[in-house]
């Protein structure tokens, strides 16, 4: 065998990883789907409840309870900033509001999924170490590896469209609770423990009644965040046909349609800083009383 | 046996305390056992025992061990060895069910820098143990409102405990301890966060609820004066070991060993010492035995400058001065009656030195202590008194000059 012989062997040579993998998926896909149900199932239930809901609620109650919200929580500059992004919204063009209420019952969805899941992870972690070194580099890895990477087995184990879009939201929104709960309930001071302890707390007094309270500022912290991320994850969910605004903004780019991708990207924004505002106040609320 | 007894505990701060322990009882010492195996000896070998409704301090310097003893009394810190016997039984046995009603319902603790609830109002926090009891909220909350009345915080019920100063925090500190009505309390450094005044204010408080409380108290300090004024009775800790256990006055008249002796040396000891630490027995001339010139005949024979007169019952008539008994020798007359001094210093047992001194200073005449009953019980000659404030344990001793012209200065500062 000649040296040019040996080079194009181990340059024409192609680890079946790929192969493996497809392998993998079809078998998972044949013996295992019903785990993907069981997760895709309260996700269903939950998704198309409150988009409906959302859908069904006239925009102007829908404009009035949020800036009500921003008003209460964050006074009265937020309250009228929130009134103009969102009048903005409705009025930029019309049938972008049905797809902005699909992209905000996503979000909302995921942000819910990720407390649900999120909180008690973080909670874990903290309470116990061996837990917290495991948790630790996933949720490394979760933000890390790109949302790309992980749409393409999410679309071939749960399939396209809206549930697994938010499926992928949750991946990418999850970590930052996790770890803001992690850390929240870590930098409660020993000696409150200590203090709570002497007392004769269980674990759950504990938790319930001095360490939760303590961590709420900085899981409050976290939920901004991940509510963040779930709006821009939303969007980019568009990519395996979830629907929403996120949809129309690929639409226009693909036709080449400047105005309606302008429009569109426009709304989003306005939609990230209505939430941001009105959940950083929760936040910021929450490190005044504590 | 004591209400509370300690039997051989240890503790070792590592991941392999046993091994440490043999190193101890190889003889090596703490140090060396930290340099080479990296784990620290907190507590070797300490027995004590605690009675009920005492005062009982722990003092000792930073790193003693301390707070580390008083947390392996409520097991906030497991012991790496040892019995600890609440009324004969071990508290280190207890599963995890007796220990919770344990804290709940008999020990509290106060904390050097507070520990309070910083999300809770004064009122939730007073209320806490009750809570994790399961108490309901009106009940609860009257007892907790009734302790912040004891201490002095009812207007304070609604604040946060940041909007609070550091003396009034220890007081939630303290109401929240009491308010479960438990028989112990455990005290780790209460006061050491707070400034000289306040926390002089809060020892005075401590001892007069104390006084009605009857509470048994593990009290933690590193600051003698404060252990010489709160304890019942005193234990000294160093690197983890009981050096001495005694009465205030035990442990300043009385110092064990040089380590001891070094750290009483600068106390304030006129704080501490009553008068019946130093008082000498009296030799008093009982007045129905003669006249002046048996008396005088007794000053000679004891050589005293003057003598205290008393009744059958050893009640204080007055004193006779010898140049008195002198003058009515010469006079020839009969009676002592009329020549006494009744213009006598008189003093209980239990007056601190510190309020003699005064009187010290000005007198050239013993003081006299009297009981109850007016009875002579005991003399303090001037020099006993200069002797206690120089810092020498035993009240009859002599002093060389320097020590007497400091004492002089320190008196004249102390009269003015
Ligand atoms: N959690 C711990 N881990 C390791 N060493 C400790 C720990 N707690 C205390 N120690 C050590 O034990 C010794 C006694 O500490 P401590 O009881 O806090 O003393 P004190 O309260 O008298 O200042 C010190 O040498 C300290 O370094
Ligand atoms: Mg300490």
């Amino acid at each position: 065998m000649d040296e040019g012989g040996i080079i194009t062997w181990f340059t024409g040579f192609d680890l079946p990883v790929g192969e493996v993998i497809e392998a993998a998926v079809d078998w998972l896909n044949l013996n295992a789907s019903f785990v993907f149900e069981a997760i895709k199932f309260p996700i269903d239930i939950f998704l198309n409840g409150l988009e409906d809901f959302l859908l069904w609620v006239p925009w102007w109650i829908i404009i009035i309870a949020l800036v009500a919200l921003a008003w209460w929580r964050a006074g009265w500059r937020v309250g009228v900033l929130s009134a103009i992004s969102l009048l903005l919204i409705r009025f930029l063009e019309p049938e972008y509001w049905d797809l902005t209420m699909i992209t905000l019952g996503m979000i909302l969805t995921a942000v819910a999924f990720s407390v649900i899941v999120g909180i008690p992870i973080g909670i874990w972690a903290a309470l116990d170490d061996t837990v917290d070194r495991i948790v630790r580099p996933v949720l490394d890895a979760m933000q890390t590896i790109h949302p790309f990477v992980y749409l393409v087995p999410i679309v071939i184990l749960f399939g396209p469209r809206k549930v697994p879009g938010t499926l992928a939201t949750i991946i990418f929104a999850l970590p930052p609770i996790v770890r803001l709960t992690n850390l929240g309930i870590r930098q409660v001071p020993e000696e409150t423990v200590e203090a709570a302890r002497s007392f004769g707390s269980t674990q759950q007094q504990m938790l319930f009644k001095v360490q939760i309270p303590l961590a709420l500022p900085t899981i409050m912290a976290g939920l901004n965040q991940t509510l963040l991320l779930s709006l821009s994850m939303g969007v980019i969910a568009a990519l395996i046909a979830a629907g929403g605004i996120g949809q129309e903004i690929l639409r226009s780019v693909g036709r080449v349609d400047v105005a309606r991708a302008a429009e569109a990207g426009l709304v989003v924004l306005l939609l990230a800083v209505v939430l941001d505002r009105i959940s950083q106040a929760f936040a910021e609320g929450e490190a005044e009383t504590a | 046996m004591a209400y509370i007894e300690i039997r051989d505990l240890y503790k070792i701060f590592g991941p392999r305390p046993k091994e440490a322990r043999r190193m101890l009882d190889g003889g090596a010492s703490k140090n060396e056992i930290m340099a080479k195996t990296r784990h620290a000896v907190a507590l070797q070998d300490v027995n004590l025992s605690v009675e009920e409704g005492e005062t009982f301090v722990v003092m000792g310097l930073s790193g003693s061990g301390k707070s580390t003893m008083i947390r392996c009394i409520n097991r906030l810190i497991e012991a790496t060895q040892g019995e600890i016997l609440l009324e004969g039984r071990d508290i280190l046995k207890y599963n995890r069910e007796e220990l919770r009603e344990l804290r709940q319902n008999h020990m509290s603790m106060v904390f050097q820098r507070f520990a309070l609830f910083p999300h809770r109002t004064v009122r939730e926090n007073a209320a806490y143990g009750l809570e994790i009891r399961g108490v309901d909220k009106s009940e609860r909350f009257a007892e907790a409102e009734r302790w912040l009345n004891i201490v002095g915080l009812t207007d304070w019920a609604d604040s946060y405990p940041r909007q609070l100063s550091g003396g009034m925090q220890q007081r939630v500190g303290i109401a929240r301890a009491l308010c479960t009505d438990p028989e112990i309390l455990l005290m780790d450094e209460p006061f050491s966060a707070l400034d000289p005044l306040i926390r002089r204010e809060m020892q005075d408080e401590l001892v007069e609820l104390q006084s009605r409380l009857n509470k048994t108290i593990i009290f933690i300090t590193h600051d003698l004066d404060e252990a010489l004024r709160l304890g019942d009775r005193i234990a000294i800790l160093k690197d983890g070991m009981v050096q001495q256990v005694g009465t205030p006055e035990e442990i300043l008249t009385s110092p064990i060993n040089d380590y001891v002796a070094d750290f009483t040396q600068d106390v304030n000891r006129v704080r501490v010492l009553t008068a019946q630490t130093i008082m000498i027995k009296p030799r008093p001339l009982q007045i129905d035995r003669g006249g002046p010139r048996v008396a005088l005949k007794f000053m000679e024979e004891q050589g005293m400058a003057s003598v205290f007169v008393v009744d059958r019952h050893r009640r204080l008539l007055g004193m006779l001065t010898m140049e008195e008994a002198i003058q009515a020798v010469q006079e020839d007359r009969r009676e002592i009656e009329p020549l006494l001094n009744h213009e006598i210093d008189k003093t209980t047992p239990e007056t601190y030195l510190e309020d003699l001194l005064p009187i010290a200073a000005q007198r050239r005449w013993p003081i006299a202590v009297l009981d109850e009953e007016e009875r002579l019980i005991g003399a303090i000659p001037r020099v006993a008194v200069l002797g206690a404030l120089a810092g020498t344990p035993d009240p009859h001793g002599h002093m060389d000059d320097t020590m007497v012209e400091e004492v002089v200065d320190a008196l004249q500062q102390a009269a003015n």
